[in-house]
């Protein structure tokens, strides 16, 4: 029976070959080891002491992971269901983003509960602002409180 | 220990954490002596990379001394000064086999598109990065370098990202003795791009920008033209000129998602989020390159996808190179570059300051203020 992998029979197979033309390198040092696909000696497996979750396209988790911030509350449920699907799909993406804002909240709550209430100012170094760019700072504060201010009078008005 | 803490877009502090462990047997926990904030950096914390998550500490340009190795680490000892480059590498996978470092394929379980990265979200592995005191370092027999002794410190830092990425831009390019090479963007990357850009021969190095105090660095610094955006109309037209009405022989993007100059890209990139950032930086490369031309790309685009002009790249028969720099595999060449006197990449750091005032630091280099062009935080961790 022929060797599925022999094409040999077909006319000119490879015979325009060129070793040679390898458009990745220096980037790339190719040893034809890419045809090996997955089959090569690997590490021991970090233990999982964390959820970690994995993208579909793996066939398993790799062998040493991040443990940061491993993923809870509604944030946690709505990155499980991102990771349902590929990396491929927007079904994975959008849905972290929304998770990442959400998060976000869940922080606050976090810190308040813990009984730390968040220095807003210096955690987004507005004191720098101040110091190296006081006037462009404050008039794009300023701009930001008259928009918020009409958005919320145009509101209540509309409540009406 | 002390460490940055991400809070969510744009907010972020120093806080004590717990000290990191010992998680795999051929993990080292490295006490950190410098760590820079990074262009990239900038994108997690304007948002823009989604798994970004609340709690997690960045930072992927770090030096320190090892502290504790696992019981498989072999090539470092407790003691040892040495640069971490930010790509976590196996140095046993296909991808590492063939000097692909920064696409290992056993470093990052939460997607395949991009190899495990030290501090940059969960979409490249949810690994804590060297912003702190101390850091877990993975792999620590195949990416961590002791530095030479005669090194300075503030080299040896920017080695593990910052000169790597920006030589791999110009090698990506494929320079040729002669050629025409425009860079976009004159961040810290572009800036050592330009500067390594001459490595190969080019005859004009020019970069694109549209912060002055920038552009005259990268004038100084790297010894090129260097013009600013704004005051040029139309970039494309500018650059077809400058170039015989012909086009750049190479164009690098070292810009990223984050590029100004084009309403419709900033309303649909950093505004809405309808698309992955603005491609500006993109687009500008690709139509001011020659036909025939290459394009490199080492600015950071995130998933899902950008509005790029794919229908010029085929038009035009444009090569389209871009990668994470693979610092191991650059690491002996430039390391040689510096020792040499060839490259002086502390000629960069214009900021020093302590890991405590990160949040300051980080708007510093976010709102360009102060002529920031790159920052070193120092932790005041004692061995």
């Amino acid at each position: 029976m022929k060797d599925i992998k022999d094409h040999t029979d077909i006319p000119g197979w490879g015979m325009d070959a060129d070793p040679e033309n390898e458009p990745t390198y220096p980037m790339k040092n190719y040893t034809g080891d890419d045809h090996n696909r997955i089959n090569y000696e690997r590490s021991e497996q970090q233990p999982p002491t964390v959820e970690i979750l994995v993208s579909t396209e793996r066939p398993a988790i790799t062998r040493v992971f991040g443990t940061s911030a491993p993923p809870s509350g509604l944030s946690g449920m709505i990155r499980r269901y991102a990771f349902k699907h590929s990396e491929d799909r927007y079904r994975h993406w959008i849905p972290l983003i929304l998770a990442d804002r959400i998060n976000t909240i869940e922080g606050l709550i976090d810190d308040v509960t813990k009984g730390h209430i968040p220095n807003v100012a210096k955690e987004r170094g507005w004191r720098m602002e101040l110091e190296h760019n006081a006037k462009g700072f404050l008039g794009k504060t300023l701009l930001c409180s008259l928009t918020a201010t009409a958005v919320a009078v145009y509101l209540l008005n509309k409540k009406k | 220990m002390l460490a940055m803490n991400y809070r969510g877009p744009y907010r972020i502090r120093a806080e004590q954490r717990p000290m990191p462990e010992i998680l795999h047997p051929e993990d080292a926990i490295v006490r950190v002596t410098r760590t820079c904030i990074c262009g990239s950096d900038l994108h997690l914390y304007h948002g823009m990379v989604p798994d970004t998550r609340v709690g997690m500490t960045f930072g992927h340009e770090f030096t320190g001394v090892v502290e504790e190795v696992g019981p498989m680490v072999q090539n470092l000892k407790v003691g040892d000064h040495v640069l971490v480059p930010f790509n976590i590498a196996c140095g046993k996978c296909n991808f590492c086999k063939q000097g692909l470092y920064g696409n290992c394929h056993e470093s990052n379980p939460m997607a395949t598109a991009v190899g495990g990265i030290f501090g940059y979200s969960h979409t490249a592995g949810g690994f804590d990065g060297g912003q702190a005191e101390y850091v877990r370092v993975p792999y620590a027999d195949v990416g961590p370098t002791v530095i030479p002794p005669e090194m300075d410190p503030d080299d040896a830092v920017l080695l593990t990202d910052v000169v790597p990425t920006g030589y791999q831009a110009a090698e990506m390019a494929g320079i040729k003795p002669g050629d025409t090479v425009v860079i976009f963007g004159a961040g810290p990357i572009g800036i050592m791009a330009a500067r390594c850009a001459w490595f190969f021969g080019p005859s004009r190095v020019i970069i694109i920008d549209h912060v002055d105090y920038r552009l005259e660095f990268a004038q100084r610094y790297a010894k090129c033209e260097a013009y600013n955006f704004k005051s040029l109309g139309d970039p494309v037209v500018f650059l077809k000129k400058t170039t015989d009405w012909y086009g750049a022989d190479v164009c690098i993007d070292c810009v990223g998602c984050e590029a100004e100059g084009n309403t419709l890209q900033t309303l649909s990139g950093r505004i809405t989020l309808m698309q992955a950032g603005s491609a500006i930086a993109l687009q500008w490369a690709i139509n001011s390159v020659k036909k025939g031309g290459i394009v490199s790309v080492v600015g950071v685009y995130g998933p899902p996808f950008n509005l790029a002009p794919i229908g010029n790249i085929l038009n035009k028969g444009i090569t389209l190179r871009a990668n994470q720099a693979s610092v191991k595999r650059l690491l002996p060449k430039l390391i040689e570059h510096v020792q040499a006197g060839r490259l002086d990449p502390k000629g960069l750091i214009t900021h020093r300051i302590p890991l405590e005032e990160v949040s300051d630091a980080y708007r510093m280099f976010s709102s360009k203020l102060d002529e920031c062009i790159k920052t070193v935080l120092i932790p005041s961790a004692k061995a």
